[in-house]
């Protein structure tokens, strides 16, 4: 569904992105794996299209995306679930949600994803006149989880889903994802919490300053004797 | 006390103006943290347009804001195209001067064409009636302008919170980038805001110029100045703080003129100025994060 084919990325004279590649298979969960400032986010970012790779090949169901304005990213079913939630902080949980279907005109369509976001998180059903701002960190999390299937995504990127959260938060955070992904949503989701990402991949990746430098089944990987020292706590 | 609601009657009605514009000042600041110091000229070309639209198509008073509104609209989103959005991603400081030179040349321009002189809004586009009210003596052009301002003003308030656009340009003006992962075009929310703005501004210049009767090239510096000052004194960036910075600006200036002298009060206004940006820099609404102004 997406092939991410030997990207590079700058930001400035950083070289973030060094030639990376990965591919996301249609109905799977891919994890990138990765310690802090590997180039998770800049992958992510790279492929909603708000930074552009200077070479290599972004294809979505075929379509190339290095060359498409972000906006028009999300609208052939591409969304973000980005690091550190960035839910609209002075708006409602409502308007939260209502900006997730931004490009959707269809009343009843949205009206209907609605309804399935505050079944799904019956919290925010209860907050959703109170301004995102006054949520908690787990709340805004389900929140921005809520605002990016608000566009009902074929592809939805998750950067982080479960930093800063408690331990019994992240179960329910990752048992959302899984639910998420069995009812057909793909699934790329960059984590540093490896051992709980691959537990519910079925692919997945490692990056290191910039490049890949494992790949394979989640299960495998889970085993190999490099992830477990780097990211598994032994 | 009579004299005191006499001056409320005439502040309201400039405050009210003030307010329109400082709205323009306000928004465009929210979505690009670039204070437009266009803005007040662009009030003075919509106060142009409409004088012309009165002059030579004849229309009545309102169509002619109307026209102004739309020009203004046109010319709002024209100039961001061309002057602004090239320098999104400089810094501050020469989008600023950008600014500074737009207003100089849409000054001069105007001079250049029209030439100099005053121009003066033709009485029989609003003759004057007065009502004597309980004592107080009311303009119908007062009444006119408060009306209609604050008419515009609740539009404003209903395209901004409830529909879809008005909601884009708050997501944009909190965080450019989650609006972007939205689908949210920036550059054509930014478009919008400028149009919105800029309309404002020409509903504004058309009631100068109802309510002052001329008009000249460089009526947009002070009015667009003050109105500048009542945008920072509610909090910059603030929608509800600019219609009260407007209407406290408007009054603070009639009582100047009413209880002391008319000649302090441009100093007042700015002096006012000073203040804020001494004692409370993020305005009387602005949370104290520091970063606003
Ligand atoms: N805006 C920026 N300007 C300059 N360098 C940046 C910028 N954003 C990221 N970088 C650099 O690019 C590299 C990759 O950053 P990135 O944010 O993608 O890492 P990450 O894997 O997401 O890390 P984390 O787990 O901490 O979120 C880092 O070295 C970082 O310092
Ligand atoms: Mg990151």
């Amino acid at each position: 569904m997406l092939k991410v084919k030997g990207i590079d990325v700058y930001y400035g004279a950083i070289h973030a992105l060094k030639n990376l590649s990965l591919e996301v298979e249609e109905g799977s969960i891919v994890t990138l794996i990765g310690a802090n400032g590997a180039g998770k986010t800049t992958t992510l970012k790279s492929i909603s299209g708000i930074l552009r790779p200077t070479s290599g090949s972004i294809l979505f169901k075929g379509q190339e995306l290095v060359k498409i304005a972000p906006e028009k990213i999300v609208a052939l079913g591409i969304s973000q679930v980005p690091e550190g939630r960035r839910v609209f902080q002075e708006m409602s949980v409502l308007e939260n949600l209502e900006m997730g279907a931004y490009l959707r005109s269809y009343k009843k369509g949205i009206q209907e994803d609605m309804d399935n976001v505050f079944s799904r998180f019956p919290r925010l059903k209860e907050r959703r006149k109170q301004s995102a701002g006054t949520l908690s960190g787990g709340e805004q999390q389900m929140l921005a989880i809520g605002r990016a299937l608000m566009a009902r995504p074929q592809l939805l990127l998750m950067d982080e889903p479960s930093m800063g959260l408690a331990p019994l938060l992240v179960v329910e955070i990752f048992n959302i994802i899984k639910d998420i992904n069995s009812r057909g949503t793909t699934i790329l989701l960059v984590e540093q919490n490896a051992n709980m990402a691959l537990s519910i991949a079925d692919q997945a990746y490692v990056i290191e300053t910039g490049d890949i430098v494992l790949q394979g089944a989640a299960k495998e990987l889970m085993q190999s004797e490099e992830v477990k020292k780097a990211y598994l706590g032994g | 006390m009579l004299e005191f609601s006499q001056q409320m009657i005439n502040g309201l009605s400039l405050g009210a103006i003030y307010a329109l514009i400082a709205l323009g000042y306000t928004m465009v600041y929210g979505i690009i943290k670039l204070i437009n110091f266009a803005h007040g000229d662009i009030m003075m070309v919509g106060a142009y347009v409409g004088f012309f639209s009165i002059t030579l198509l004849g229309t009545n008073i309102v169509v002619a804001m109307l026209v102004a509104m739309i020009f203004c609209a046109a010319l709002g989103v024209i100039m961001e195209k061309i002057a602004y959005r090239p320098l999104r991603n400089s810094t501050r400081i020469a989008a600023l001067i950008t600014a500074i030179g737009l207003s100089l040349f849409l000054e001069y321009i105007t001079v250049v064409i029209l030439g100099p002189a005053q121009k003066v809004f033709p009485a029989s586009a609003f003759p004057v009636k007065v009502y004597n009210i309980a004592g107080l003596s009311i303009l119908n052009k007062q009444i006119f302008v408060f009306v209609s301002a604050v008419l515009l003003m609740l539009i404003l308030q209903y395209i901004i919170k409830r529909t879809k656009t008005g909601k884009a340009m708050r997501a944009v003006s909190l965080d450019q980038e989650a609006a972007v992962l939205m689908g949210i075009s920036v550059d054509r929310t930014i478009s919008i805001t400028f149009a919105i703005g800029s309309a404002l501004a020409a509903a504004a210049g058309v009631m100068i110029g109802v309510y002052y009767q001329t008009i000249n090239p460089l009526m947009g510096i002070i009015p667009g100045l003050k109105a500048f000052v009542a945008a920072v004194l509610g909090g910059i960036g603030l929608i509800p703080g600019a219609m009260v910075g407007g209407f406290v600006m408007g009054l603070l200036e009639t009582m100047v003129s009413g209880y002391g002298n008319s000649l302090y009060r441009d100093a007042v206004a700015f002096g006012v100025l000073i203040i804020i940006l001494l004692i409370k820099p993020t305005g009387l609404f602005g949370k104290n994060t520091g970063e606003k102004v």
